[in-house]
């Protein structure tokens, strides 16, 4: 039910941005400092421990992001991941939580849900190897895949 | 067979552990290198330092590392086999069944260079010489090669303070399959010994993996051993992640997740010809698959109707059933060895616990109360004995609980142990640690008595699943 409300939301937000002449169709003027935007906001947000809820910081991110996917139609590709605590296919479907709730985020932002793809690695993809609360926050993450 | 437990205090508790460490790891040495006695001792105070056990012969990838014993292992004598054949002995299986027994943390196979005679036939077998040296028991036997490529062992077991014989048999395989013959001798040895059925000649598999952070070049491989870690084999290997290895009850196949599509999706392949068949590739997680006890159902976890779900397909004809519905986790499905219900993790109740669901109704009913995360749970053979993965503050613990009684008993101590795999026969669990900064597999007794080590050489390694009792040679 809810997935299907925030899918005509994003339907309805994709229809209006097409009638403003803003959305659909390879990039407009001044996108060039969207992107150089989101590319200093980095590909990658972090959740804490056990959480799939977006973090301010998360939604700043986000946000640079949906700035230039509203402004073209590529298609992304959301890669959740975990932390190794816990067992491995219980982080295989936290993983998922998280990469869906990016995706839920931005499809209320107008982003077509059809646009989006999500996979989950649970913790079979750390970036930083090894223990400890340094490394485990870097592995707590989705990474943005344009 | 005594057993004996001390009682628990933390830091007795770990000397104690200590000192067993090291009595049992004596005896491994003494019985494998016998004029070793002065190092032994040396050993003795240098009781932190590790000993790599190496089965014989030394080609294993895994390496068995003993950690702790019982107080009070019997005394038993393996007398080097008789090799009745042409040219060189094929190997020495009296080594690897003493090295079975000894892993079992119930007996101290007796050195080598300590016994007073090999006798290899009933009538050279002279009790006196066994009684002086405090052996209870005596194992003695004969190989021999009824033909080219085959191999046949005959063996006796003696009780010395009785004087009589209470056992004998003998195997025969090719001699490929020498240590599964070995193996076999070692369980029928253990049996009689202890009145439970031996796990020595069975197999596992598990995930090992490079150890690189992902952006680097990481390789996967699913691998085959004997349950001694001997005889390491790659049954298939992939650059993405490979997960959730887990045995068909007639031991022939085995079920997996592979990302090889980018994607997780299940597979399922036969471990003799290698063939390989897909089974999902549904939209979301494709996971945690587990084949029922008959070998006609697999219980697998899905999201492609929202969150994640545990289904049962059925393997003929591939339809599916949805067996729970809720917007929590519900994921890591495992049977009852009955069939008649399965166990899972859910979140639904806020943090992962475990949950019952009986098939014939649909009924769920919460199993775990103690500790406030507990997950991937398994059932052994005997239907009473639960192994999970139990959060302790940081740190994550093997424990067991009794169905019928409810009794929780937490096995492991060490930080981040997961993918416990009971034997066949219930005596231990294998399960997935990290030994300094790598992953190592380990076992411990069901009663938590007897631990030991396999680590591996190279990559971690990870998801142990322990096959059912072995369908062949």
């Amino acid at each position: 039910m809810n997935k299907l409300k925030l899918a005509s939301g994003a339907l309805a937000f994709v229809f209006a941005f097409a009638l403003t002449g803003c959305g659909g169709g390879g990039d407009r003027p001044g996108s060039g400092a969207l992107r150089a935007a989101m590319e200093a906001a980095g590909n990658v947000v972090y959740f804490d421990l056990d959480q799939s809820v977006l973090r301010p910081d998360a939604r700043r991110v986000l946000d640079a992001h949906i700035a230039v996917l509203r402004r073209n139609n590529a298609s992304i590709r959301l890669e959740g991941h975990a932390d190794e605590r816990g067992t491995r296919e219980y982080n295989l479907a936290l993983g998922e939580r998280r990469a869906n709730s990016v995706a839920d985020y931005m499809s209320v932002n107008g982003i077509s849900g059809r646009r989006i793809e999500t996979v989950s690695y649970g913790e079979e993809r750390p970036v930083a190897l090894g223990s400890g609360e340094f490394n485990w926050r870097q592995n707590r993450r989705v990474e943005i895949i344009h | 067979m005594r057993s004996f437990s001390p009682p628990f205090h933390p830091v007795l508790a770990g000397a104690l552990d200590r000192i067993r460490a090291a009595r049992v790891i004596c005896a491994y040495r003494r019985f494998f290198f016998p004029p070793a006695r002065p190092f032994c001792r040396l050993f003795i105070r240098a009781a932190s330092l590790a000993c790599v056990l190496v089965s014989l012969p030394a080609q294993a990838e895994l390496v068995i590392e003993i950690t702790q014993g019982r107080d009070d292992p019997t005394p038993i004598a393996v007398v080097p086999f008789a090799w009745d054949g042409k040219g060189r002995a094929p190997g020495d299986i009296a080594g690897i069944v003493a090295a079975d027994l000894l892993r079992s943390g119930q007996f101290a196979p007796v050195e080598r260079g300590d016994m007073l005679s090999l006798p290899a036939r009933e009538e050279d077998v002279f009790y006196r010489d066994w009684r002086a040296t405090d052996v209870e028991f005596l194992l003695i036997g004969r190989v021999s090669a009824p033909e080219r490529g085959a191999l046949r062992v005959d063996y006796e077991l003696f009780d010395v303070f009785r004087q009589e014989k209470i056992l004998d048999g003998n195997e025969a395989g090719p001699v490929e399959a020498l240590r599964m013959v070995a193996h076999r001798v070692s369980d029928a040895v253990y049996e009689q010994l202890t009145g439970v059925p031996g796990a020595f000649a069975t197999r596992i598999v598990y995930i090992s993996a490079t150890r690189a952070s992902w952006r680097k070049k990481q390789n996967y491989r699913l691998m085959l051993a004997d349950s001694d870690g001997a005889r390491p084999r790659v049954i298939f290997e992939s650059r993405e992640p490979l997960l959730s290895p887990s045995w068909a009850p007639d031991g022939r196949r085995i079920a997996y997740v592979s990302f090889e599509s980018d994607r997780p999706a299940i597979y399922m392949q036969d471990l003799k010809s290698g063939a390989r068949r897909q089974l999902t590739n549904f939209k979301g997680l494709n996971g945690a698959p587990a084949f029922s006890p008959d070998g006609r159902l697999l219980a697998l976890t899905l999201s492609k109707d929202g969150s994640p779900d545990i289904y049962l397909m059925n393997l003929q004809n591939r339809t599916l059933r949805r067996l729970t519905r809720h917007y929590a986790i519900d994921t890591e499905a495992a049977w009852m060895p009955d069939g008649k219900s399965i166990i899972f993790t859910s979140d639904r109740g806020g943090r992962p616990q475990i949950y019952q669901l009986t098939l014939a109704n649909g009924r769920t009913e919460r199993l775990t109360f103690e500790g406030p995360w507990n997950a991937r749970a398994s059932v052994a053979a005997d239907g009473r004995t639960m192994a999970m993965v139990q959060q302790a503050g940081l740190r994550y613990h093997i424990a067991v609980q009794d169905l019928v009684r409810g009794r929780v008993q937490v096995l492991t101590s060490t930080e981040l142990d997961e993918s416990p795999t009971v034997a066949p026969n219930g005596s231990m669990l294998l399960y997935a640690t990290k030994y300094g900064e790598r992953g190592i597999l380990a076992a411990v007794s069901v009663d938590g008595s007897v631990k030991f080590r396999l680590p591996s050489t190279e990559g971690d390694v990870r998801e142990p699943a322990w096959s059912p009792y072995d369908p062949g040679l």
